[in-house]
C-alpha cells in the first residue's frame, strides 16, 4: 500500500472512532511500535540512498498528519463526553430549596425595635420596669393624686388598693429618675394594661415612653426631636406633623402630636375621621411636681417626656386594620411580617 | 361638651368661619371632636295649626286633618296619635324636601288625599328618636318657615375638654377663650339684679366648711312650674344635649351651660326647718332623682334639712325634695363645693352627672351669686312669682383673692425654647384676664378667679406658649454632651436571642399576661398566681406564672386552623408569688408541634420530637457555660421526656413533651414540645478566653459498647471523662441501637474518642492504655461490654 493510501485509510479510521478507547487502538495500529507507519520507517533501509531522504520525510509528514488527526478527534470526543455528562445531570432549578424555613418577629416587636434603634442613634438607652406597679409610681409620683379626674381615663386593673397593672409606661420614668442622676436619656418600651376591650381596645397593649433630662432641654427641642423621629419612622421626609396643646398631669406644657394621615395624605378618609390628621403620641415638658417627687432640681435641669402606642404605629406603618389581630397570633398574620 | 355656635356668637362674634373657629379651638387645646348641623337638611317646612281632626274612614290608626298654613287650609292624613285640633305643628307641604332627600308629593292614603305631611322631630333630624309629631308652642306664628322660627341654621360644636379646663365647661368659658384668641370683646347681657319682692328667706347652715365654702340660696313663691319653657331655651338646651324637663329644671340647666355653675331647685314646702350642708351618717340612705336608692357613708357630702338628706351635694338631687308639678314655692341653690369633696364621689356611687363633672374639675368660686341672679331673671320671666332676698353663707375656707405668681423672663426661653418680648408676654396674660405687674426681668401675675388651674410658673409658661401658638415654635434639636454608654459583652441582647429563634423557623407570639386559671393550674400546678380584683372575664383573671398557658393557647389556635407545623416563641414577664413577695421575672419560652419542616418534595417529612426542641434550646444557650439537661419530672410534662435545664449548676428552666393529661385538658390533639427558660440566665454569656492550640495531630478511636438501656449518655460520658487523662479532648456519640442482635434491656452505644496531647505525638501505646481504662471503667460502673 502506498503512503498516500495508508494516510487516507488512517484518517477515515480516526473519523470513524466513536470513543477514546477505540481511538487509542487506532493510534497503536498506525503509530505504535508495530504500527503500520512505524513499520514503513523500518523499510527505509531497503531503499537506495538517494531516495531514502525524501521517502523518510514523506513518512514523517504522514505520521505527523495522523498524529494531529488523532489529537483533534480526541478533543472532540472529550467535549462530546462532557456534553453528554452535563446533559444527563440537568435538574429542575425551579423546585424550592431543601431545608428549614425561617420564622419572623411579631409586628409589635418589629415596631418597637425600630423605635428603639432610631432613638438609640440619639443616645437613648432602653430601660424596663415592672408591669405590676404600685399606685405611687403609676399615679401619685406622676402628679395624679387619688380622685384626679385623669384617673377616670385610665381604666385600671387592680390587685388591691395599692397594687395595679401599670396603665402606661410612664412609671419607668419615675423609677429611672429615682435611681439615676441627670443627664438622663431613656426610652422604655413595654406592655401596659387598661380594663377595656372592644373593636379598638385590647386590655393589653404596648407603649414606648421617652425621657430626656439635661441642663438645656426645651419644648422646641421636644418638637424637633419628635417631628424628626416621625419622619424617619415613616420614611417620609415630607411628613407633616402638628403639635396641639393638651393636658397630661405629668407634663407641662403638654402636647398631642398629629401626623398627616398616612392613608389619605391629608385629604381626609375614614381612618383619620376625615380630618386629615392622625393623633399619634403625647408629650410635654416634665412637670415640676414630678421632678419634686423624684428629687431633681427643676431650676438646674429641665426635661421632656413622650409616650406612644406601638400597635397604633404598627397599624399605620403596615396597614393593619384590626387591633385584635395582634393578639390572636395567627400564623397567617405573623407570616406577613417575616 | 356640646355647644351651639349661634349661642356662642351672642357672647363673642369674631369674623371667622365655623371651620376657622373649630381649628382655632383645637389648636388652643380645646379639642373639637366634631361638628354637626343643628337640624337635618330640609326645605319648605312651616309652622301650621291643626283646625280639625276626623277619623280616617278606612284605617284605624290614621286621622284626616284640616291644617292651616297661613295661606290656605290643607287636608293632611296623619298617623300620629298625638295629633289634635288646635295643635301647632311642623308641616311639610307638597314640594318640601326632608332629610335623606325625601320629597313630599301629593298622595292618597287608603283612598284619602293628603297634601303634605306633619313631621316628627326625628323626621327633621332634630332628635334621634321621637314619639309622635312635633308639638310647637301654641303661640308659634302660623306660616313661618320652621328653620327661621327655631333658628335651625346653626352648628353644634362638640369639644373634648381636658380635665384641667373646668373653666371652659360653659358658653361663657369658651367665649372667653375665643375672645382671647381673636382679641375681640366678650359681651354678656347684664341686667340689674331683681330686687326681692317679698322678705321670705330660708336658713342655711354649713357644718362642712371646707367642703362647701359658699352657699347662696333664694326663696321663690307663687311660681308656675308648669309654664312652658320658651322654644329658644329648649332649642339651646337640645343643642347642648340636654332634654327639656320642665321650666325650672330647664332654667337651672340653662344657667349651668351658660355660666358653668351647677344649681339645684328644691320644693320649699318639702323642706324641714333649714338647709344644712354636712357629711352623711353611716346609716343614712337617699333615693335620688333617677329613682336609684343609695347607702351613704360619712365621707359623702349631702345637702340635708333638719330631718333627712335631700341631695348628694354637687352630684344629684333627691327624689322627694325636687320640683314637681304641684310645686308652688322654690328654694334655689347655687353653691361652691371644693373639688376634693366631690372628686371620685360620683364614680364611687356609679354616677356621672353634668354637675359632678363640673365640680370635680372646679367651678369659679366667684360665680355663685351671679348665677342665682341670672336664674332669678329667667324664673320670674318664665314662671312668674315673687322672690325673696339672696341668702349667702361663706366660710373661712372659701378661696380668696389669688396669690400672684412670679414669672421669670429667663424661664421662658429656657423651658420653651422661644424668645418672647415683654410686650407680647404682658399682652397674652392680660388677654387671659390676668393682672400683670412688671418688674425687672420678671412679672407678678394674678390669674382670674375662674382660672383655678393656674397655680405655678409652669402653668403660666403653658398659657404663654398656648396662646403664642404651638405652630409658631421653631423645631430644634437638643444640645447635650456626647457620652458613650456601658455595653456589656457578657450580656446577650434580647434582639439576638429572638433572631436566633427566628432563624430556626420560630414565629414570635405575644399573648396576654393574664390567663385562664384552669390553664394556669394545668401547666404550672402548685404555683400561686396573682389574681386581678377586677378582671374583664374569668378567662383573663390571673397573672401568668409561666408563658406556657398563653403560648399553648396560640398553638391550639393555629392547630385548629389547619396548620400542620407550628413553631412559636414568646418573651416577657411572669409573676411569681413567693416567700420574698412578688417577683416579676423575664422568661423566654417556645413551643413546637407538627412537621419538622414544611411539606416539601426533596425529603420525607416527619413529626418533631424532643431532640428537635433540644437543638433549639442548645442554640439559645450557646457554648461557654456548663449546661446540664437533667432527666426530671415536671407535672405538666411527659415523665419520660422532660428535662430540667441547669446552667453552671443552677436550674434555669425546663423542656419536654407536654404531658398527655395536660394535652387532653387543654384539648390539644397533637403532641407539643415546649421549653421555658429564665431570660436573664440565658442572656448571661462568658467572655471568650483563649486556650493555646496543640501542634500535634489528634487521633480518633471508635468504640461500641453494650450497656443497660437505662444508663444515660451523660453518665457514660462522665464515666469516660473520669477514667481518662487530660489527653481526651472530646467524646462524640454517633450511634444508639436497640433491637435485633442486642439483648433486651441493653442498648448498643457507639462513640468516638478524640485524643490529643500538647507536648508530643501520641503513640499507639498511649492510645491503647487510654482505651483500656475507658473500657474497664465502663465495665466496672455499668457492667458494659465491648460489642464485637
Amino acid at each position: 500500500m502506498d503512503l498516500q493510501a495508508l494516510t487516507a485509510k488512517a484518517r477515515s479510521d480516526i473519523e470513524a472512532a466513536d470513543n477514546l478507547d477505540a481511538l487509542d487502538q487506532i493510534r497503536v495500529s498506525y503509530l505504535g511500535k508495530k504500527g503500520e507507519l512505524t513499520s514503513l520507517l523500518k523499510t527505509l533501509g531497503t531503499l537506495p540512498a538517494e531516495e531514502r531522504k525524501s521517502a523518510g520525510q514523506d513518512i514523517n509528514r504522514a505520521k505527523q498528519e495522523v498524529q494531529q488527526a488523532l489529537e483533534a478527534r480526541k478533543e472532540s470526543l472529550k467535549a462530546a463526553a462532557l456534553q453528554a455528562k452535563l446533559a444527563s445531570e440537568r435538574i429542575d432549578v425551579t423546585l424550592p430549596g431543601r431545608g428549614q424555613s425561617t420564622g419572623g418577629l411579631h409586628p409589635v416587636t418589629r415596631t418597637m425595635q425600630r423605635i428603639e434603634e432610631l432613638f438609640s442613634q440619639l443616645g437613648f438607652a432602653v430601660e424596663q420596669g415592672p408591669e405590676i406597679e404600685d399606685d405611687y409610681h403609676n399615679f401619685e409620683a406622676l402628679n395624679i393624686p387619688a380622685h384626679h379626674p385623669a384617673r377616670a381615663m385610665h381604666d385600671t386593673f387592680y390587685f388591691d388598693a395599692q397594687t395595679l397593672l401599670r396603665t402606661h409606661t410612664s412609671p419607668v420614668q419615675v423609677r429611672h429618675m429615682e435611681t439615676d442622676k441627670p443627664p438622663l436619656r431613656i426610652i422604655a418600651p413595654g406592655r401596659v394594661y387598661r380594663c377595656d376591650s372592644d373593636l379598638t381596645h385590647t386590655p393589653m397593649f404596648h407603649q414606648v415612653e421617652g425621657l430626656l433630662v439635661d441642663r438645656e432641654v426645651s419644648f422646641s427641642d421636644l418638637m424637633g426631636t419628635l417631628a424628626d423621629f416621625l419622619k424617619h419612622f415613616f420614611e417620609d421626609d415630607d411628613l407633616q406633623t402638628r403639635f396641639r396643646p393638651s393636658y397630661f398631669p405629668f407634663t407641662e406644657p403638654s402636647s398631642e402630636v398629629d401626623i398627616q394621615c398616612v392613608m389619605c395624605g391629608g385629604e381626609g378618609c375614614r381612618v383619620c375621621g376625615h380630618t386629615g390628621w392622625l393623633e399619634i403620641l403625647g408629650c410635654g415638658m416634665v412637670h415640676p411636681n414630678v421632678f419634686k417627687a423624684v428629687g431633681i432640681d427643676n431650676e438646674e435641669y429641665t426635661g421632656y417626656a413622650f409616650g406612644m402606642g406601638v400597635e397604633r404605629l404598627a397599624m399605620l406603618r403596615y396597614g393593619v386594620n384590626d387591633l385584635r389581630l395582634f393578639f390572636e397570633n395567627d400564623l397567617k398574620f405573623l407570616q406577613q411580617f417575616a | 361638651m356640646k355647644i351651639s355656635e349661634q349661642w356662642l356668637r351672642t357672647w363673642v362674634n369674631p369674623s371667622i368661619s365655623t371651620e376657622e373657629m373649630v381649628e382655632q379651638l383645637t389648636m388652643a387645646g380645646l379639642e373639637v371632636d366634631g361638628t354637626e348641623p343643628a337640624a337635618g337638611e330640609f326645605t319648605d317646612v312651616v309652622v301650621a295649626r291643626v283646625e280639625s281632626v276626623e277619623k280616617h274612614p278606612d284605617a284605624d290608626k290614621l286621622s284626616v286633618c284640616q291644617v292651616a298654613d297661613g295661606n290656605e287650609t290643607l287636608q293632611i292624613v296623619c298617623g300620629a296619635s298625638n295629633v289634635r285640633a288646635g295643635l301647632s305643628v311642623a308641616l311639610a307641604r307638597v314640594g318640601a324636601v326632608l332629610p335623606g332627600n325625601f320629597k313630599i308629593k301629593p298622595a292618597k292614603l287608603r283612598g284619602v288625599a293628603s297634601a303634605g305631611m306633619l313631621c316628627s322631630a326625628k323626621e327633621l333630624g332634630l332628635a334621634e328618636q321621637s314619639d309622635g309629631i312635633m308639638e310647637l308652642p301654641a303661640d308659634a306664628p302660623v306660616g313661618t318657615n320652621l328653620r327661621d322660627y327655631l333658628e335651625l341654621d346653626d352648628t353644634i360644636i362638640e369639644i373634648d375638654l381636658t380635665p384641667n379646663r373646668g373653666d371652659c365647661l360653659s358658653v361663657a368659658g369658651i367665649a372667653r377663650e375665643l375672645g382671647t384668641l381673636n382679641q375681640c370683646d366678650v359681651t354678656e347681657e347684664v341686667h340689674d339684679p331683681y330686687k326681692q319682692s317679698i322678705k321670705d328667706t330660708f336658713e342655711v347652715s354649713i357644718e362642712a366648711p371646707e367642703a362647701c365654702s359658699q352657699y347662696a340660696g333664694r326663696v321663690f313663691r307663687g311660681v308656675d312650674v308648669t309654664a312652658p319653657t320658651p322654644v329658644w331655651m329648649v332649642e339651646r338646651l337640645r343643642r347642648s344635649g340636654i332634654r327639656s324637663l320642665g321650666a325650672v329644671v330647664d332654667i337651672t340647666n340653662y344657667v349651668m351651660i351658660e355660666h358653668g355653675q351647677p344649681m339645684h331647685a328644691f320644693d320649699l314646702d318639702q323642706l324641714d326647718g333649714r338647709i344644712n350642708v354636712r357629711y352623711a351618717n353611716q346609716s343614712e340612705k337617699i333615693t335620688l332623682l333617677d329613682g336609684k336608692s343609695i347607702d351613704l357613708d360619712e365621707k359623702t357630702l349631702v345637702i340635708a334639712d333638719n330631718s333627712r338628706p335631700l341631695a348628694l351635694a354637687g352630684i344629684m338631687g333627691g327624689e322627694n325634695s325636687g320640683v314637681n308639678d304641684q310645686t308652688r314655692s322654690i328654694f334655689l341653690e347655687s353653691a361652691y363645693f371644693a373639688q376634693e369633696a366631690i372628686a371620685g364621689k360620683a364614680r364611687g356611687y356609679g354616677l356621672h352627672t353634668d354637675s359632678s363633672h363640673r365640680f370635680e374639675r372646679g367651678v369659679d368660686p366667684q360665680l355663685q351669686a351671679h348665677a342665682i341672679h341670672r336664674a332669678t331673671e329667667l324664673i320670674l320671666e318664665i314662671c312668674g312669682g315673687e322672690v325673696g332676698p339672696v341668702t349667702e353663707v361663706t366660710t373661712q375656707a372659701h378661696p380668696q383673692d389669688r396669690r400672684p405668681i412670679d414669672l421669670r423672663h429667663e424661664r421662658i426661653s429656657r423651658v420653651l425654647g422661644i424668645q418672647l418680648e415683654p410686650d407680647e408676654i404682658i399682652d397674652i396674660l392680660t388677654r387671659l384676664g390676668m393682672e400683670v405687674k412688671s418688674f425687672k426681668d420678671h412679672w407678678m401675675v394674678k390669674p382670674p378667679s375662674f382660672r383655678f388651674d393656674i397655680e405655678i410658673e409652669a402653668d403660666l409658661l403653658e398659657e404663654l406658649v398656648r396662646i403664642h401658638g404651638y405652630n409658631n415654635i421653631p423645631r430644634t434639636q437638643p444640645h447635650y454632651h456626647a457620652a458613650m454608654r456601658e455595653m456589656s459583652e457578657s450580656r446577650q441582647p434580647l434582639t439576638q436571642l429572638r433572631k436566633s429563634l427566628v432563624d430556626r423557623g420560630y414565629f414570635e407570639a405575644i399573648t396576654y399576661s393574664f390567663v385562664d386559671p384552669s390553664w394556669q393550674a394545668a401547666l404550672d400546678p402548685g404555683k400561686e398566681a396573682v389574681k386581678l380584683a377586677n378582671p374583664l372575664s374569668s378567662e383573663m383573671s390571673v397573672m401568668r406564672t409561666s408563658i406556657w398557658p398563653g403560648l399553648l393557647q396560640a398553638v391550639r389556635y393555629n392547630l385548629n386552623r389547619q396548620q400542620n407545623r407550628v413553631r412559636l416563641f414568646e418573651t416577657g414577664q411572669v409573676f411569681l408569688q413567693g416567700e420574698v413577695g412578688l417577683q416579676q421575672v423575664d422568661r423566654i419560652a417556645g413551643a413546637i408541634s407538627g412537621l419538622v419542616k414544611d411539606e416539601q418534595w426533596a425529603e420525607n417529612s416527619r413529626e418533631v420530637d424532643f431532640y428537635d426542641l433540644k437543638a433549639d434550646v442548645e442554640s439559645l444557650l450557646g457554648t461557654g457555660a456548663e449546661i446540664e439537661y437533667r432527666a426530671q419530672a415536671h407535672p405538666a410534662l411527659h415523665p419520660g421526656q422532660s428535662a430540667a435545664v441547669l446552667k453552671n449548676g443552677e436550674a434555669i428552666g425546663w423542656l419536654g413533651a407536654l404531658h398527655p393529661h395536660a394535652m387532653s385538658e387543654l384539648d390539644l390533639g397533637n403532641t407539643v414540645y415546649i421549653f421555658e427558660l429564665d431570660l436573664d440566665a440565658v442572656r448571661q454569656l462568658h467572655l471568650p478566653a483563649f486556650r493555646p492550640l496543640s501542634k500535634f495531630p489528634e487521633v480518633r478511636r471508635d468504640l461500641a459498647i453494650l450497656i443497660n438501656e437505662d444508663v444515660s449518655a451523660k453518665s457514660i460520658e462522665d464515666c469516660i471523662r473520669d477514667s481518662t487523662s487530660k489527653i481526651l479532648q472530646e467524646v462524640r456519640v454517633f450511634d444508639i441501637y436497640t433491637g435485633k442482635g442486642v439483648d433486651k434491656g441493653l442498648k448498643s452505644v457507639a462513640f468516638g474518642l478524640i485524643l490529643q496531647d500538647f507536648s508530643r505525638t501520641l503513640t499507639d501505646q498511649d492510645i491503647d492504655s487510654e482505651i483500656e481504662s475507658v473500657v474497664d471503667a465502663l465495665k466496672q460502673n455499668f457492667a458494659a461490654t465491648l460489642r464485637e
